[in-house]
């Protein structure tokens, strides 16, 4: 137990099991990014993965489009510590998109238009985990939220869902990105509280 | 090493608004920390819930002491204890600091153009302070855009700087109400001010925006139409979680 507050009393959301330990329930959507949202018009956007062999493979706005897409439910948990429960996104599932792609790396990174960047492991973009979501609230994703499309991958801390995203580098070892760089934990799993390195 | 909850004690409380208050902390071990950085405050209650908020550090030139200026959210869960309840001679638990972005090192050289809505000046006076404080001969310019003077965060302070210091130039902005004799009708901030009242292109600064989400957007979308480089801006955005960032 830590140092007593005897005249904090807080707001009890901490029963719900829900959020993830030191997290807090938020209504809002706030935004937090390091510098300017770039500015991506869908025709000249593009998502692609490129395998340790040099493969690249790449989609048009229009050929992503065409893919199978779904509607996901889930909670997000930023390392700031707000959460925000039940939000709704659509986008194309991470297993669609690595169908084609043929691999041995066990760790990706994914690349931002404006440069930014966030290493995640394979396994945690397969398995019904991870997708690039252009849709929030049944509305086309706000630049300033990572619009036209963003990575989402809701099971990690929300710096993990790259905004602005272009594409997934696969690579041979764990080689941390920009916030990993910068203070934050190599892997950010909110159930473990792995908010700083 | 900076996960680690760490008690502090509150050495100082110092009102600096009619809803903001400088705490300073004592934190054995604390080892100094960069300009621009924040920490995590935990409070825990009597019986055992806890909360945790980040605040950014306002000055970070002292060894074992930082201090960090807390605006009250009038929904806040933190900040209202913060700036009311807490006192000298209590102690609560910080984490950090922490984050290796938003921050202003001694040994940086290019000038730098600092940009603050409201409270957001507070991880930029941290900078302000450690330029002043080192022999860094980089000019530092810092747009303040405020809502009154009263509103206004380490008033005196800013004052005998902007007049005394070589390195340091200082812009106000009044979105409300200005000062008497003030020369412009107080306004919401344009891209036309904004401009008028930094370091130009030419003069290549490194930029610092620091305020609510709204305003750091608008401002950082203003500065790369007018030609400064996305890759020299860097924000920080505060509101909307309950917390100041």
């Amino acid at each position: 137990m830590g140092i007593i507050s005897s005249g904090f009393h807080g707001r009890r959301q901490t029963g719900n099991p829900a959020l993830p330990p030191g997290q807090y329930e938020t209504a809002s959507f706030p935004v937090l990014t390091a510098g300017p949202a770039p500015r991506i018009p869908t025709d000249e956007w593009e998502f692609f993965i490129s395998t340790e062999s040099g493969q690249r493979h790449a989609w048009s706005w229009d050929t992503f489009m065409a893919l199978p897409q779904m509607d996901i439910h889930t909670d997000i948990h930023c390392v700031t510590s707000w959460s925000k429960l039940g939000t709704t996104w659509r986008g194309v599932s991470l297993d669609t998109l690595f169908e084609d792609v043929e691999t041995n790396c066990r760790f990706t990174m994914a690349h931002s238009y404006g440069g930014y960047t966030t290493n995640v492991p394979l396994p945690d973009l397969l398995g019904g985990r991870a997708w690039v979501a252009w849709e929030f609230d049944g509305e086309p994703l706000e630049r300033a939220h990572g619009g036209p499309a963003r990575l989402l991958v809701p099971h990690l801390y929300f710096w993990k869902s790259a905004k602005w995203i272009n594409g997934i580098e696969l690579t041979q070892d764990d080689v941390p990105g920009f916030w990993e760089s910068n203070g934050y934990h190599i892997h950010g799993d909110p159930w473990r509280e792995e908010r700083y390195s | 090493m900076s996960t680690l909850w760490r008690v502090a004690d509150v050495v100082s409380s110092i009102p600096e608004t009619e809803t903001a208050r400088t705490i300073g902390l004592r934190v054995n071990g604390l080892n100094g920390n960069l300009a621009g950085q924040h920490i995590d405050i935990r409070l825990t209650a009597d019986d055992g819930y806890t909360a945790v908020r980040s605040y950014s550090v306002s000055r970070a030139d002292m060894e074992e002491t930082l201090e960090i200026t807390v605006d009250e959210l009038a929904n806040g869960e933190v900040s209202p204890y913060l700036v009311r309840e807490l006192a000298v001679g209590d102690q609560l638990e910080i984490r950090g600091p922490v984050g290796g972005w938003f921050v202003w090192k001694p040994t940086d050289t290019n000038p730098v153009q600092l940009i603050a809505g409201g409270s957001g000046i507070v991880p930029l006076m941290s900078m302000i302070r450690a330029h002043h404080a080192s022999e860094n001969p980089a000019q530092f310019r810092l747009l303040y855009s405020l809502k009154s003077p009263e509103a206004g965060f380490y008033r005196e302070e800013l004052q005998t700087l902007g007049q005394e210091s070589r390195k340091l130039t200082i812009d106000y902005v009044y979105t409300r109400k200005a000062p008497e004799g003030w020369p412009n009708t107080p306004q919401r901030l344009t891209a036309e001010t904004l401009l008028a009242n930094i370091l130009p292109t030419d003069a290549v600064p490194d930029i610092f925006i620091c305020g609510q989400t709204v305003f750091v957007e608008t401002v950082a979308e203003w500065l790369v139409q007018a030609g400064y480089p996305a890759a020299s801006i860097k924000t920080e955005r505060f509101g909307g979680t309950g917390g100041t960032r």
